[in-house]
């Protein structure tokens, strides 16, 4: 069992939170902002059949969401290892 | 082998898992029934999941709501999706880290209080209520429907398949059943959709379907449909908005903070073994998820040109009532679908003007229960699509009232009015809490309060509103106190409860209402189920205002927090209580 002093508990935290700062706005982005927000001027691309803005409402916001979970699980474990705070089996 | 039969079949094969896996995963601890020993595989976790999750209102609601509303009902894509994203890096990891079995636990340990604590737990009900209505009356009408017993009777008989394994197994019943039902519900719902895609577009992947050409044209069948529906006078299908861009930004938020607060979806990530599990398990769940959520659009918009292309073979060329097909007769029988030859031509007129339209009944949820039958495709095809509609709404109850009866056994009665009960006993306790809840539930479903249509778009909004808030701020700040918190939640529950009894009639009786139900004195254009985000912020305002003016809370309250930020560490400083 590892203990962490408190500064570096508090850049583990900072660390974390700058993290999802940072997904938290790609998150927004496809969803409120290609999806609802700027979705006027996306349609006036096509990809295939299917206007750009009503694409990332319905098919890309979700497969960005799927990613950035990944990414995030990801990221997660390497900062936990760096900071020595994995769970062990 | 006639399609009455075939139903029987697939649908009694589907039972006889779910009760074989009740009998093989009996509880036998608390932590067996509250969190399934909190030794299952993230992966395993993310599918049932994502069962727990996809309720009725997927399966059956989503694609008609979509097909109806175009590009509108988009909000329930994002809106139902992107609360994941906040689940997994705002709520889950932490929550796991706490490492107990309910949420108001949580809630009632880091606000101190047991008022808190009792306060998530009315909370709690108030949402997983008005959320286990819609699966009960689900459960009735697919029975109903599809079996051609009478709506009691299906009703009973799931309430009986729920009993079996949520009884006996607690959540670790329900994990591996929700992992079964998982797997029929997605069958059931891409087989189908597949067919259709290829037999439109010649492509079987529906969600690459949805944006090509129609088979032998060179015209996007996106395109077809815009022409088609607006021919007819509605809006354009890839355009449409719902209400208002406010409007679609407020519900879709609504719908993702809802997500992460709703307590049957966290709970389930109590049952992973490690922090890290918690993080990724989300993710899978998202998979799982996706693959019914990308395929949804394109079933609404197929569906929606299948069903304008009958009635309208070519333009201006109506479908002759006589000639009308097999399908239409049927669904005419349970009242979904009704015709009226208005101007006695013999044809099916089909307009957005009330006053022509002759299609005068077309419910939103035929389109996925029916889109089989309008295809053409085989009999086991139809049957799939009835097990998969009772494998969504009988996880996703049982899910719920797993969450209702744990907050009763183990928040009431547990830890505020028997703390002595004995671990055996406690057991037993959460035995009869789930069966008491399995019973209120049928009640419910048998005499659905006139709101149930709503319901489920409802239940987001209590939860966005209410735990989402108070979770948030116990992970995030040390400086919350229990009376901010407490107040909090009863501000931004009651200020959108508020909201929605204006619009929609006091407790829901319609005649209650003293506002209009439709359109006009809403607060900044919103519709009352998109007020969620709005009870949110007062939910978060009023914690944070009051805050300021209390006692702030006791040193060990502020380790707990520093704790569960950290997947190991300082774990010496549990709080007994």
């Amino acid at each position: 069992m590892s203990h962490l002093s408190e500064a570096s508990a508090r850049e583990y935290w900072r660390r974390n939170k700058a993290l999802m700062f940072k997904l938290g706005l790609i998150w927004f982005a496809v969803s409120f902002g290609c999806g609802v927000l700027l979705v006027d001027v996306l349609n006036q691309i096509h990809v295939g059949g299917y206007k750009l803005g009503f694409w990332f409402a319905q098919q890309g916001s979700i497969y960005t969401f799927i990613a950035l979970i990944f990414y995030y699980s990801h990221a997660m474990h390497k900062l936990d290892k760096e900071f020595n705070v994995e769970e062990r089996d | 082998m006639d399609l009455a039969f075939t139903t029987y079949l697939v649908v009694g094969f589907t039972f006889a898992i779910y009760i074989g896996i009740a009998i093989w995963a009996r509880a036998g601890s608390t932590k067996e029934f509250y969190i399934a020993g909190g030794g299952i595989h993230p992966i395993a976790n993310g599918m049932a999941t994502a069962a727990d999750w996809m309720s009725a209102a997927s399966f059956i609601g989503m694609a008609g709501l979509i097909a109806f509303m175009g590009y509108g009902g988009s909000v329930f894509l994002m809106g139902w999706t992107g609360g994941y994203v906040i689940l997994a890096m705002l709520l889950a990891p932490y929550l796991r880290k706490y490492g107990k079995f309910t949420v108001p636990e949580f809630i009632g340990d880091r606000f101190y209080s047991d008022a808190a604590r009792i306060v998530a737990v009315i909370c709690l009900i108030i949402c997983s209520v008005t959320y286990v209505i819609g699966q009960m009356k689900g459960i009735g009408v697919a029975f109903s429907r599809f079996l051609e017993t009478d709506y009691a009777t299906g009703l009973y008989t799931g309430m009986i398949i729920v009993f079996f394994y949520a009884v006996l197994g607690g959540m670790k019943g329900i994990t591996y059943t929700q992992i079964a039902q998982y797997c029929v519900l997605i069958l059931a719902y891409t087989i189908p959709a597949i067919f259709i895609s290829l037999q439109l577009t010649g492509n079987p992947i529906p969600q690459l379907g949805l944006g090509s050409t129609l088979v032998g044209t060179d015209t996007f069948l996106l395109d077809k449909l815009d022409q088609t529906v607006q021919m007819l006078g509605f809006p354009e299908y890839t355009t449409q908005t719902r209400i208002s861009t406010l409007n679609m930004f407020a519900f879709t938020a609504s719908l993702m903070i809802g997500t992460a607060g709703l307590p049957h979806v966290i709970i389930r990530f109590f049952t992973v073994p490690k922090v890290k599990d918690a993080r990724s398990s989300a993710g899978w769940a998202l998979v799982f998820i996706a693959i019914l959520y990308t395929t949804a659009p394109a079933v609404a918009g197929m569906a929606r040109l299948n069903i304008m292309q009958t009635i309208e073979p070519s333009p201006g060329q109506y479908l002759e009532i006589d000639k009308r097909p097999d399908w239409f007769r049927n669904w005419e029988k349970t009242g979904l679908l009704a015709i009226e030859d208005k101007n006695g031509d013999g044809r099916i007129q089909y307009s957005a003007d009330p006053e022509s339209n002759e299609l005068v009944t077309l419910d939103r949820d035929i389109l996925v229960l029916a889109n089989p039958e309008i295809a053409q495709l085989p009999n086991w095809v139809i049957a799939l699509v009835a097990a998969g509609g009772l494998a969504a709404a009988l996880s996703t109850a049982a899910g719920l009232l797993l969450a209702i009866s744990s907050a009763i056994s183990h928040d009431l009665l547990k830890s505020t009015f028997m703390p002595n009960i004995s671990e055996k006993a406690e057991l037993n306790a959460s035995r009869g809490a789930m069966a008491l809840a399995i019973a209120g539930a049928g009640y419910l479903g048998l005499h659905p309060p006139g709101f149930a249509a709503g319901t489920v778009a409802l239940a987001f909004g209590l939860a966005a509103s209410s735990l989402f808030p108070a979770l948030m701020m116990g992970i995030f700040s040390t400086k919350v106190t229990r009376e901010g918190a407490v107040a909090g939640m009863l501000a931004g529950i009651g200020i959108t409860l508020f909201y929605v009894f204006q619009h929609k009639g006091i407790m829901f009786v319609a005649d209650w209402r003293y506002l209009e139900d439709w359109g006009s004195n809403w607060f900044f254009g919103i519709e009352p189920n998109a007020f969620g985000v709005v009870g949110a912020m007062v939910n978060f305002a009023v914690a944070i205002a009051i805050s300021q003016w209390t006692p702030a809370p006791p040193q060990r309250v502020r380790d707990l927090v520093e704790d569960i930020r950290v997947p190991v560490g300082s774990d010496v400083l549990h709080v007994d209580h």
